[in-house]
């Protein structure tokens, strides 16, 4: 099944141009064909020489894919971005003060409004954590919070990425190609930048290092070159003029984590990390890990050094805690959610599974701590016995799955083999918090290429757009 | 900087040194195959190019008897052979990728389009544009590279390393060019300043891109003697070793540290040793065994910075 019925980003539904596309669409039906083929083509190999890829796991070292680019922009107005920032400025706010109160008084649970089940019995719940105190009490210090567009074009959050979210560098490098390309689109269009995000990066783990330091040392953390968002890691790194490390270049000594240095060991304050807690310190966590840093979270205990996201930030972004971030918003902000939660129903509760269990045919399913579009169940697209199989899933063990309606995502036009069509956008913007809250604006826009598809990971077919938010 | 990160930088500017060297010692070889000479002696300078690097042994045992082609082959594309044009190119940009959010956009770019564009060379490619075009091309990229190096990157420790390297390594190909073209040619001149042998010695020269400088600097027929003397001791001379040994001694005192004291004396020793140095001295005590010697000195020095500054320890 394909949904038919969708918010169409640059027209409307009598096929009219949407006012905040009116230059844009101009300018794209002036261009020659073969000039914007021509320019496609240059995109890609500027993609390659610039080394702007992604490693492919399991193939031969060295294999690197593009993350296909396409030249037509996801536009938002003005209007439209400001309710968005400040209702993800509410929510990662609210998802910040949860996840303090999970590891200090509870008082959520206490209060009877969030079960303490779904909290303590949470995979991503790290009771190491009990009782640390982190700088300026943040613990999600960068969220990428998935928002899609539906219905009629409201917006809805999908998902809150905690831990180690990534993308921002396509963001930063799809506008940098579009200017490149096609600076005369920008001269017509008021297009917000967004290429002060490493600053405002900066700037924000500047202002989390411990015992409120004046000159912190910075650092980001990655697994290592061969990792899928390396050039991510890079990147960043570079952008922010910080030492890009890996676990084999640090060591801890006294409670204080160092860097190894060609004139000796230097000291480390705050670690943007681009590694899962899993394998951050071998000591604690797995002992297998060749990653990570032995005694590092002694270190992060102790107050020696802030690490970036917190530990523990993934108990708030699991699925069977997103139902409840509206309630965390009223509860320790006083204030109504701005932004729509998509409804779902927690099949461990009886009612919501019968309910569940006989609208199969209409929702999606998904694993409670499922990741990456695996482990679930899309019902209008699956056959009778993919159905029934799942319905025997959900009947053993209700309590590792959560259901949503099948959300209709807006599209927006795409460059594809037969010319321009329609597919499948959701958005991820980047949210820094630490002494403030704040965001570059937009964030990066997924494509998912295939026709009718609704699945945009870059895994498994997916591609990005330049995501530009209007000035007013 | 990162231990780790100098490690790369020193690495990635050695192996693409050694590219360049590579293709300009092929390229010497093959100039002078195409001399009028039998076949065996011929074939007797690949053996010796092969023999200086060490990889005689591993180059039968992977393709049997020495022909040119087959030897070409070998040091240009093969990627079980390490010090292949291929295998360094790959190394330099491998090295660079690891250390990438170092460089500037300019040198990172470079060197990956550089990395892109040889794996985009095929054995049958080439004999359409011919091996004088390819080598060519490496030594282009070489200079491009360093171009980019000098003319982009911040004047701090990662300069100071990824030079280290280069001159390291041209100090070591320099003395490899040297050792084995020399023997060869000066036994078959029968003495020195043989005049048929005009355009074997100055295919030596060219390979060090020293035609120009020699007859600038000597004014003079091609001489063993004087090639010798301007490859070897002369510091005006870029690739000479003298040069090398000032640029290497200067750059690790530039980075040096509470443990390289003793490096660096090594290095400034040497380095006195070519700008005092006389080459009736050096002929006196054999040019072979003096550029053997040279060369176990650059291997140590090679040792003692991984273990001053790249090898990563807690103290």
């Amino acid at each position: 099944m394909t949904i038919t019925k969708f918010y169409n980003e640059m027209a409307d539904a009598q096929g009219e141009i949407r006012p905040q596309y009116g230059e844009f669409a101009a300018w794209l039906s002036s261009m020659p064909d073969d000039r914007l083929a021509r320019k496609r083509a240059e995109a890609d190999t500027l993609f390659h020489r610039f080394g702007i890829t992604f490693a492919v796991y399991g193939e031969d070292t060295g294999v690197e894919r593009l993350i296909p680019f396409d030249i037509i922009p996801r536009i938002i107005t003005a209007a439209e971005w400001s309710t968005m920032s400040a209702g993800l400025s509410q929510r990662v706010q609210a998802l910040n003060a949860f996840v303090h109160d999970v590891y200090h008084d509870q008082a959520i649970i206490k209060a009877g409004r969030i079960p303490a089940e779904d909290v303590l019995n949470n995979a991503q719940y790290r009771p190491e954590m009990q009782g640390v105190e982190v700088a300026q009490n943040v613990y999600a210090h960068i969220a990428g919070v998935d928002v899609v567009r539906a219905g009629e074009g409201e917006f809805y959050v999908l998902e809150d990425n905690l831990r180690v979210p990534s993308g921002v560098s396509y963001m930063l490098e799809d506008r940098r190609m579009m200017m490149r390309l096609f600076p005369e689109v920008f001269s017509r269009n008021r297009v917000a930048p967004v290429d002060h995000y490493p600053n405002l990066l900066l700037d924000t783990l500047r202002s989390v290092a411990p015992m409120a330091l004046d000159d912190p040392t910075v650092v980001v953390m990655t697994p290592g070159a061969y990792n899928s968002a390396y050039f991510e890691h890079a990147f960043l790194a570079q952008q922010m003029g910080v030492e890009l490390v890996e676990g084999q270049d640090l060591f801890v000594k006294d409670e204080q984590v160092f860097m190894r240095t060609t004139r000796g060991p230097k000291r480390v304050d705050v670690i943007y990390r681009r590694i899962d807690d899993d394998f951050l310190d071998p000591l604690a966590f797995r002992k297998d890990s060749m990653l990570g840093v032995a005694g590092l979270l002694s270190a992060y205990r102790a107050g020696k050094v802030t690490l970036c996201n917190a530990i523990g930030s993934g108990v708030a972004d699991d699925k069977s805690i997103y139902p409840h971030v509206p309630e965390m918003i009223r509860f320790y902000l006083g204030e109504e959610p701005i932004l729509n939660n998509v409804p779902t129903y927690r099949c461990r509760d009886a009612s919501e599974l019968s309910y569940v269990l006989a609208n199969l045919g209409e929702l999606v399913v998904k694993e409670v701590h499922g990741a990456g579009g695996y482990g679930m169940l899309v019902g209008p697209t699956s056959s009778k016995q993919e159905i029934e199989a799942f319905r025997a899933r959900l009947v053993e063990s209700p309590e590792r799955y959560i259901a949503q309606p099948t959300l209709a995502l807006s599209a927006c036009p795409t460059f594809v083999e037969s010319g321009v069509a329609p597919r499948h956008i959701d958005l991820r913007p980047f949210v820094l918090s630490g002494k403030e809250v704040r965001m570059a604006p937009g964030g990066l826009t997924r494509v998912a290429l295939r026709e009718g598809s609704l699945v945009v990971n870059s895994s498994q077919g997916g591609g990005t757009k330049d995501t530009w938010v209007l000035e007013a | 900087m990162l231990s780790r990160t100098a490690d790369h930088l020193f690495w990635m500017a050695r192996y693409m040194e050694r590219a360049e060297n590579l293709a300009r010692m092929l390229e010497v070889n093959y100039r002078m195959a195409l001399l009028p000479q039998s076949r065996a002696e011929a074939d007797d300078q690949w053996v010796a190019l092969l023999k200086i690097m060490s990889l005689d042994e591993h180059f039968r045992e992977r393709h049997g008897a020495v022909t040119p082609d087959a030897v070409l082959r070998y040091m240009i594309f093969d990627d079980a052979n390490p010090s292949s044009i291929r295998s360094c190119l790959r190394a330099t940009r491998e090295n660079a990728h690891a250390v990438r959010g170092t460089l500037t956009s300019e040198l990172w770019e470079t060197t990956n389009a550089c990395w892109l564009k040889m794996r985009s060379f095929t054995p049958v490619a080439m004999e359409e544009t011919g091996i004088d075009a390819f080598f060519e091309w490496v030594k282009y990229r070489s200079h491009l590279s360093r171009g980019v190096t000098i003319g982009t990157m911040l004047q701090d420790e990662s300069l100071r390393f990824i030079r280290l390297g280069t001159f390291l390594e041209r100090a070591d190909n320099t003395a490899r060019i040297l050792d084995v073209k020399y023997q060869t040619l000066v036994s078959e001149d029968e003495g020195e300043g043989g005049s048929a042998d005009y355009y074997r010695w100055s295919a030596l020269l060219h390979s060090v891109s020293a035609f120009e400088v020699y007859r600038k600097v000597y004014r003079d027929m091609i001489t063993p003697l004087q090639v010798a003397e301007l490859l070897i001791l002369d510091v005006d001379m870029p690739r000479s070793l003298a040069r090398c040994l000032k640029e290497v001694a200067a750059n690790i005192a530039a980075v040096g540290n509470g443990r390289s004291a003793e490096t660096r004396r090594r290095a400034g020793q040497l380095e006195a040793s070519l700008r005092f140095g006389r080459i009736e001295d050096v002929m006196a005590r054999g040019l072979h065994t003096f550029l053997d010697e040279f060369m176990d000195s650059i291997y140590d020095l090679g040792g003692r910075i991984a273990d001053d500054f790249l090898i990563p320890t807690n103290h």
